[in-house]
């Protein structure tokens, strides 16, 4: 193993922070080559980034669930620098490092003022996302986890639409107070188990009387993050203020922690709870769904037409989740990858459209078909991966975990499905509002088709969403043994399960 | 103990400090005011001197001495380099604003030695008696501070306030003393711990006596329900005076009263806990919800501080080892972030002088970039945000209330810093996303810029390689106060 094996994780959080003290020291005369040498920088810096997700993942072994790419070093007290990835998080971290020099692509001429800032704060956010999904130590994560909030704040506050204030607010303080329940819990199972590592408190079990408070401690904060039902009040509002880049990186990377935090935390360390309270999260899950999608489909905004529309997407994955079955639980981290990448894709087509017209209003525009032939192709294919139509990346994860929930319970796979129909409408619908119809605007007729730097901007999301939706294998073998592990060792069956947690092996070790 | 040979190296730091203190004294009365500047560094060299020789020849022993009233330990060593480094720094930053406000007098620095001394001697004292003695000859220096801008209404009206509240609370404490001596018969910290410990019913004279000592010592500390006088006097005194208030005497008050409980009390556990909790949750809800509604940021930073007491009694509740451990993390890593927040609140100066209101930030981050980030630190920082230092000591000390078993504290002081955060991040808010109101006169001088820079370089993520030397350093002060 070579050095960049051996260290591979710590460079790929330490990249983006060199990054922002190179964009510190850039200056020059004219600040027009200034703010073109920090996009520069940004794209080069964000591009080697995911060039060593991509060493990471064509190092990872497939075949064991065991954590890999682990550096542990001492920090204070019982407290250590810990981090690895399994099947679970390896492709999170691909994904938040794939998406990073596309919003750094996009919001190339969209940010004009504070180029220095708002790169640097992206850059940060970046290192941050990456050590949530690869961090071991419980403390280490929820550093990560409630450090975003500060990049994140600001990127809306400062860059943000006509009441980004409002809803910087909401954001920072609606996480926050999911959050500090999940830190007492942390504490409580610091103290109990003597331990901050993960690996260890995988195996740790629980007294059956507390997992019930440390679920619920954990579920205000996860979701929260997710977002799910009746909690997900302050996502339309950061996605529609936030500006587009913020938007993509919130749908795409900062959703999936909280999915992420029930597969690391609530399941393997508390699996007694988890099975109790699964109902609560199938109801709310099926509220979402339904909902959300209703919701979605008198939207005159398309930002906000699209943030309902993750949230109905994310009751698909903690639907998925707590099924506790492989297909469920693959089905819900394929979905979660799959929206990343869609949801990014769709808030970039907004994001182009709104930079002609500055205007989210769905009446605003019309007839886009006729005067940008490429965009609205793109637009339509990304509809349809939203939708889940086959052959693109929405499909797999909606129909494995559709699969799973008829193996746990039609009724959950009749009412999740007919939230696949609410959302082939509603996303229909936006389809016929925006790119087809009467072209009869002048100003939208004005408008001219994607340019370079968008076609590059679109050109990998494109592939990489028919690339998952015909090939999905390629993004379910690294996840497979870690899930199989994952359920096999707290979920063996229902009556032996709190056994098994005890003296079984070891989940990732 | 005896008294046969008096040993005076224990007390060493606090009579040199006591002695340069008059001579500084002296030598400013013969050279008039044009000395401040001179004076002002000799008392800075002076404090930095007594830190070096408490550090290198005192040392983390126990050792006590003038009849087992001064009580030295690893602890008293922790608890006093934070007041000796707060002290300092308070004269380090006052210079300029002393000078254009044309109360350069030598005074200003001599009253700091003087009141640093008392801090020491509170810190240091086993005894009721040598705890009011210090507690006084504290506050005496405080009463002329708050008032040093005696032309101006508001400053005088703070020292008066803050004399005529502090005169009180002193009334109740010298009462509380009074009983406890009554109903025990010793004023010693040791005898009155083995006393209580070994009697057979508690006495309910104790218990009140106990009660009122608490309730002078929480005015001292600003904890809720004797709060009352802080924002008042944080906004009347002049801003590096408020500095000071909001650094060293809530450290040096906080250990005191550690040392009270923890050593004085041991055997009454249950009954001040009660109180403790009490003041804690009341303190941390009230500096939540009524800094909502500030809009001077001196007063924004009195409210804040009154929380922040709070969370540290949640420390002093759990009256646990770890507890202590985790006020002392608290109260380290509070100093900086109050101290870096003051010098930054000190650069407020547009051209009709200084400016004290949350709005006149507007705009900052577009004029002064490099203070909007640093003033954005101590905010995130004080609001216990991971990522900066203010986040570790939230972490130490509900963590240690979580091991004491008090989840309910936990919750509410999570609950409440989360009400908290609102306002820290509106002055973040406004200094990034509002329009400029116009730049600030740049200049308070280096002085103040690197005290900024400093205590924001500590605070931001920086804080990761300091907090484990911090930690053990705290560990090793708590372990030696409980023997």
């Amino acid at each position: 193993m070579s050095f960049l094996q051996n260290n591979l994780l710590s460079l790929m959080m330490i990249m983006p922070i060199l990054g922002a003290a190179i964009l510190l020291i850039i200056r020059h005369n004219d600040p027009e080559i200034e703010k073109r040498n920090i996009r520069q920088v940004s794209l080069l810096i964000t591009s080697i980034t995911f060039v060593m997700s991509l060493v990471l993942w064509a190092g990872f072994d497939n075949s064991t669930s065991a954590f890999q790419f682990v550096e542990q070093h001492a920090w204070f007290g019982d407290i250590s620098y810990y981090v690895g990835v399994d099947g679970i998080s390896m492709l999170f971290v691909v994904l938040t490092a794939f998406l990073m020099p596309i919003v750094v692509l996009a919001s190339w001429d969209a940010i004009q003022d504070r180029v220095r800032e708002y790169m640097i704060a992206f850059l940060l956010l970046e290192t941050l996302m990456i050590g949530v999904f690869t961090a071991l130590d419980i403390f280490l994560f929820y550093v990560f986890f409630e450090g975003g909030l500060i990049p994140m704040y600001l990127l809306i506050g400062v860059w943000g639409g006509l009441n980004r204030i409002y809803a910087s607010f909401k954001f920072f303080l609606y996480t926050l107070l999911g959050s500090v329940l999940m830190l007492v819990a942390v504490m409580y199972m610091y103290l109990q188990s003597g331990t901050t590592e993960i690996p260890e408190l995988m195996n740790y079990s629980f007294n059956a009387d507390v997992q019930s408070w440390l679920w619920l401690a954990f579920f205000a904060s996860f979701a929260v993050k997710m977002p799910m039902w009746p909690v997900h009040t302050w996502l339309p509002d950061a996605h529609v203020q936030a500006p587009t880049g913020g938007s993509v990186i919130l749908a795409g990377v900062l959703l999936k922690m909280g999915g992420y935090g029930f597969l690391r935390f609530s399941l393997p360390m508390l699996p007694e709870a988890t099975i109790e309270w699964s109902w609560l999260v199938f109801a709310l899950s099926i509220i979402a769904i339904i909902v959300t999608s209703l919701i979605a489909l008198v939207q005159e905004d398309i930002k906000k037409l699209i943030a309902y529309s993750s949230v109905a997407h994310m009751g698909f994955v903690t639907i998925g989740i707590f099924l506790l079955n492989t297909n469920g639980v693959e089905g819900a981290i394929f979905t979660m990858l799959s929206h990343g990448v869609v949801s990014g894709a769709l808030f970039l087509c907004v994001g182009v459209i709104y930079d002609r017209l500055h205007t989210r209003e769905i009446s605003r525009y019309g007839g886009l078909a006729t005067n940008m032939k490429i965009y609205a192709t793109l637009f339509v294919l990304f509809s349809m991966a939203s939708i889940g139509l086959p052959g693109t990346s929405g499909f797999v994860g909606e129909f494995l975990v559709l699969n799973g929930s008829f193996a746990y319970s039609s009724w959950i796979a009749f009412l999740a499905a007919t939230g696949v129909v609410l959302g082939a409408a509603y996303m229909l619908y936006l389809v016929r509002r925006l790119i087809f119809g009467e072209l009869d605007k002048e100003d939208v007729k004005a408008m001219p088709d994607l340019s370079l730097r968008e076609k590059l901007v679109f050109a990998p999301l494109v592939a990489v969403v028919l690339w998952m939706g015909i090939y999905p294998n390629s993004f379910l073998e690294p996840m497979h043994a870690s899930v199989t592990n994952l359920l096999e060792t707290h979920f063996s069956t229902d009556v032996t399960h709190a056994a098994a947690s005890t003296t079984g092996v070891p989940a990732g070790r | 103990m005896n008294g046969e040979t008096l040993n005076l190296l224990p007390a060493l730091p606090e009579l040199i400090l006591a002695i340069g203190g008059m001579a500084l004294l002296m030598l400013g009365v013969f050279q008039g005011d044009k000395s401040y500047r001179q004076i002002a560094n000799l008392s800075i060299l002076l404090l930095l001197v007594c830190m070096v020789v408490m550090i290198n020849q005192v040392g983390g022993d126990r050792d006590v001495t003038f009849n087992g009233m001064f009580v030295t330990d690893a602890f008293a060593v922790f608890a006093k380099t934070l007041v000796y480094l707060g002290s300092a720094v308070a004269i380090l930053i006052a210079g300029k604003f002393l000078s254009e406000h044309g109360i350069a007098k030598f005074e200003y620095p001599v009253l700091i030695v003087f009141a640093t001394l008392g801090m020491l001697i509170m810190v240091s004292a086993n005894n009721l008696m040598s705890l009011y003695v210090g507690l006084e000859l504290q506050s005496l220096s405080l009463y002329v501070l708050a008032a040093m801008n005696r032309d101006r209404l508001r400053s005088t009206e703070a020292g008066l306030k803050y004399f005529v509240l502090g005169a009180l609370s002193s009334g109740m404490l010298l009462y509380g003393i009074s009983l406890i001596y009554g109903f025990s018969g010793t004023t010693d910290f040791d005898v009155l711990a083995t006393s209580i410990k070994g009697a057979e019913s508690m006495s309910i004279g104790i218990v009140i006596g106990m009660v009122f000592l608490l309730a002078g010592l929480a005015f001292k500390v600003s904890a809720v329900p004797f709060h009352m006088w802080t924002p008042d006097v944080y906004e009347g005194s002049p801003t590096p005076v408020t500095a000071f208030f909001a650094a060293a005497p809530k450290v040096a008050a906080m250990a005191l009263l550690v040392r009270v409980l923890i050593n004085g009390f041991p055997g009454m556990v249950a009954e001040w806990q009660q109180i403790i909790v009490f003041i804690s949750i009341a303190s941390m809800l009230v500096g939540s919800f009524v800094a909502l509604v500030q809009t001077n940021i001196k007063r924004l930073m009195a409210y804040s501080s009154i929380g922040h007491i709070g969370y540290a009694l949640v420390g002093v509740a759990a009256g646990t080892q770890d507890g202590i451990e985790a006020v002392l993390v608290y109260l380290a890593i509070y100093l900086t972030m109050t101290l870096g927040a003051f010098a930054a609140i000190l650069t407020m100066r547009k051209n009709d002088g200084m400016v004290e209101n949350i709005e006149d930030l507007a705009g900052l981050s577009t004029t002064n970039l490099p203070m909007a980030v640093a003033i954005s630190i101590f905010m995130f920082s004080l609001a216990g945000i991971p990522l900066l230092a203010g986040f570790f000591g939230k972490w130490f000390i509900f963590l240690a209330a979580v091991e004491a078993g008090m989840i309910p504290l936990a919750i509410i002081g999570f609950l409440a810093s989360v009400v908290a955060c609102y306002y820290y991040l509106r002055v973040v808010k406004v200094m990034f996303f509002d329009e400029s109101a116009g730049a600030f006169e740049g200049g308070q001088g280096q002085a103040v810029s690197a005290v900024v820079g400093v205590s924001a370089l500590v605070n931001s993520p920086v804080s990761f390689l300091l907090i484990g030397s911090l930690g053990s350093a705290a560990a090793w002060a708590a372990n030696s106060l409980l023997f």
